[in-house]
């Protein structure tokens, strides 16, 4: 029901509010009128939902997760590593 | 880097993030001096924690608490009913989301009333009225709306275009219900059992886009004055890790308050154009029937006034049916609903009810707890 899909604005038809999306490979058309006219640029990103443009996808908001992100699997990844460092100083064969 | 829009989808479901955010969680959580119970208020949210077996990463002292908010599972028999009635007249067609198709009312679904020759269509977006009633000027078409905040806008833009083409054959039967007063009903009622049933809600989960429309504002009142604190999150399993991982944090933190994970695009006002088309054409209902719930006050919307030669409530009302139905006797929906037992509890889950034959309405949507349970198998 409340599962927007992520689109990307190819169209935009001003005097009928309507904007051609893609989502993932799929064109369609979207209303915008849930969206003030200067919101919406081609190559924004959107969120769809039942046929209409519910809000733009804030671009730095989404990168700044991203990074997020990236940061703690490079911190696990560290963790783990450091981990297996360990385990291998405490082999107990080695130097055999 | 740019974004690119496969970002926004696979990203938000990486596997490797998602055991992170386990990782720390699970270090974070041993530092809990309580189990902390999460309501998950959003069916949506419901669905992806199921699908993504998201209960299995989290340590013991983290549960969640299946919440009511799924616009189907909580759509009671009588207005259901009023549906198929409305549906039944001679030049009507009704017109409703796909997700309705099947939920049962006393004299059956809608799927059973087209079977049995009404004209029910379900479509994709409520702008497919239009179409529908320029194809067929003779006849009536009646918008069934359902959902919570985040469709209301959609359907009061489908009324706005209606008055401003000046169209005479679309008309309007309105189940739009709101979160907030539902979470206030549920801490309400629940903290009244709490010894009996020891799963105080202590956080929510604040449903997605919900706040897409409404802000992150309308949940203000959570921490401030009932001391839970809400954190609104999106609806993909890295989102729903991310957001467990900021009220834990808050917990060994000692704080209660309300943030945002969805950041990329839940702002604290929200969508202004959207809730200004709301206040435009609708009012609150006194009281709207939550199923397994009961009357929840000032929970239900309503056309205003003024809108009401649009309003298939009032046009209809000689023949639509008045009084209370009892849901089925060992459906535990209500129960599911308010969050004080699990699908598995119910002597019925799975055996006589199913997705394919649901029996209770948290079995027909597939974001109701039951359909999820169903489908992904009992975690817990």
């Amino acid at each position: 029901m409340c599962l927007s899909i992520p689109s990307k604005v190819v169209k935009i038809d001003k005097e009928n509010e309507v904007a051609t999306v893609d989502t993932m490979g799929v064109q369609r058309e979207a209303s915008l009128s849930l969206m003030s006219q200067e919101d919406i640029k081609i190559g924004d990103y959107v969120l769809l939902h039942i046929g209409f443009v519910m809000n733009k996808i804030d671009e730095a908001e989404a990168l700044d997760s991203l990074e997020i992100y990236k940061e703690i699997i490079d911190a696990m990844n560290e963790e783990d590593r450091q981990m297996a460092i360990l385990e291998a100083d405490e082999c107990p064969n080695r130097g055999e | 880097m740019g974004l690119e829009l496969k970002n926004l989808y696979d990203d938000f479901r990486d596997g490797n993030t998602i055991k992170a955010y386990a990782k720390i969680i699970k270090e974070d959580a041993k530092k809990l001096k309580n189990q902390i119970n999460i309501m998950e208020v959003c069916g949506g949210h419901t669905h992806t924690i199921m699908k993504y077996g998201l209960p299995q990463l989290l340590p013991s002292n983290i549960k969640f608490i299946h919440g009511p908010g799924c616009p189907v599972c909580i759509m009671p028999k009588e207005r259901i009913d009023h549906a198929y009635v409305l549906s039944m007249v001679e030049d009507v067609i009704l017109v409703t989301l796909g997700d309705m198709i099947k939920v049962p009312g006393s004299n059956g679904s809608l799927q059973d009333a087209r079977s049995r020759g009404s004209d029910v269509r379900f479509v994709y977006s409520p702008l497919e009225c239009l179409k529908i009633a320029n194809e067929n000027p003779t006849k009536k078409i009646i918008f069934f709306a359902i959902g919570f905040e985040t469709t209301t806008p959609m359907t009061a833009a489908l009324l706005d275009a209606v008055i401003k083409k000046d169209i005479k054959n679309i008309f309007f039967h309105i189940n739009h219900v709101t979160v907030p007063e539902v979470m206030r009903e549920l801490i309400d009622s629940r903290d009244e059992h709490v010894d009996s049933y020891n799963n105080k809600i202590d956080a929510f989960l604040g449903p997605s886009h919900v706040s897409v429309i409404s802000g992150s504002k309308i949940y203000e009142e959570f921490p401030r004055d009932y001391n839970r604190l809400v954190v609104v999150s999106g609806f993909e399993p890295v989102d729903v890790m991310q957001a467990i991982s900021m009220i834990v944090k808050q917990f060994i933190e000692g704080r209660c308050e309300l943030e945002i994970e969805y950041k990329r695009l839940v702002t604290y006002d929200g969508n202004l154009k959207a809730q200004e088309l709301i206040e435009r054409y609708f009012d609150k209902r006194d009281l709207f029937k939550w199923r397994g719930l009961g009357n929840i006050p000032k929970s239900g919307l309503k056309l205003k006034p003024e809108f009401k030669e649009y309003d298939a409530e009032i046009i209809y009302k000689d023949i639509l049916p008045i009084g209370e139905i009892e849901d089925h006797k060992l459906c535990i929906c209500g129960d599911i609903l308010r969050g004080m037992a699990n699908p598995p509890e119910c002597t019925i889950f799975g055996t006589a009810c199913k997705p394919t034959s649901p029996i209770g309405s948290c079995m027909v949507s597939s974001e109701g707890a039951c359909a999820a349970y169903y489908k992904y198998g009992n975690l817990r």
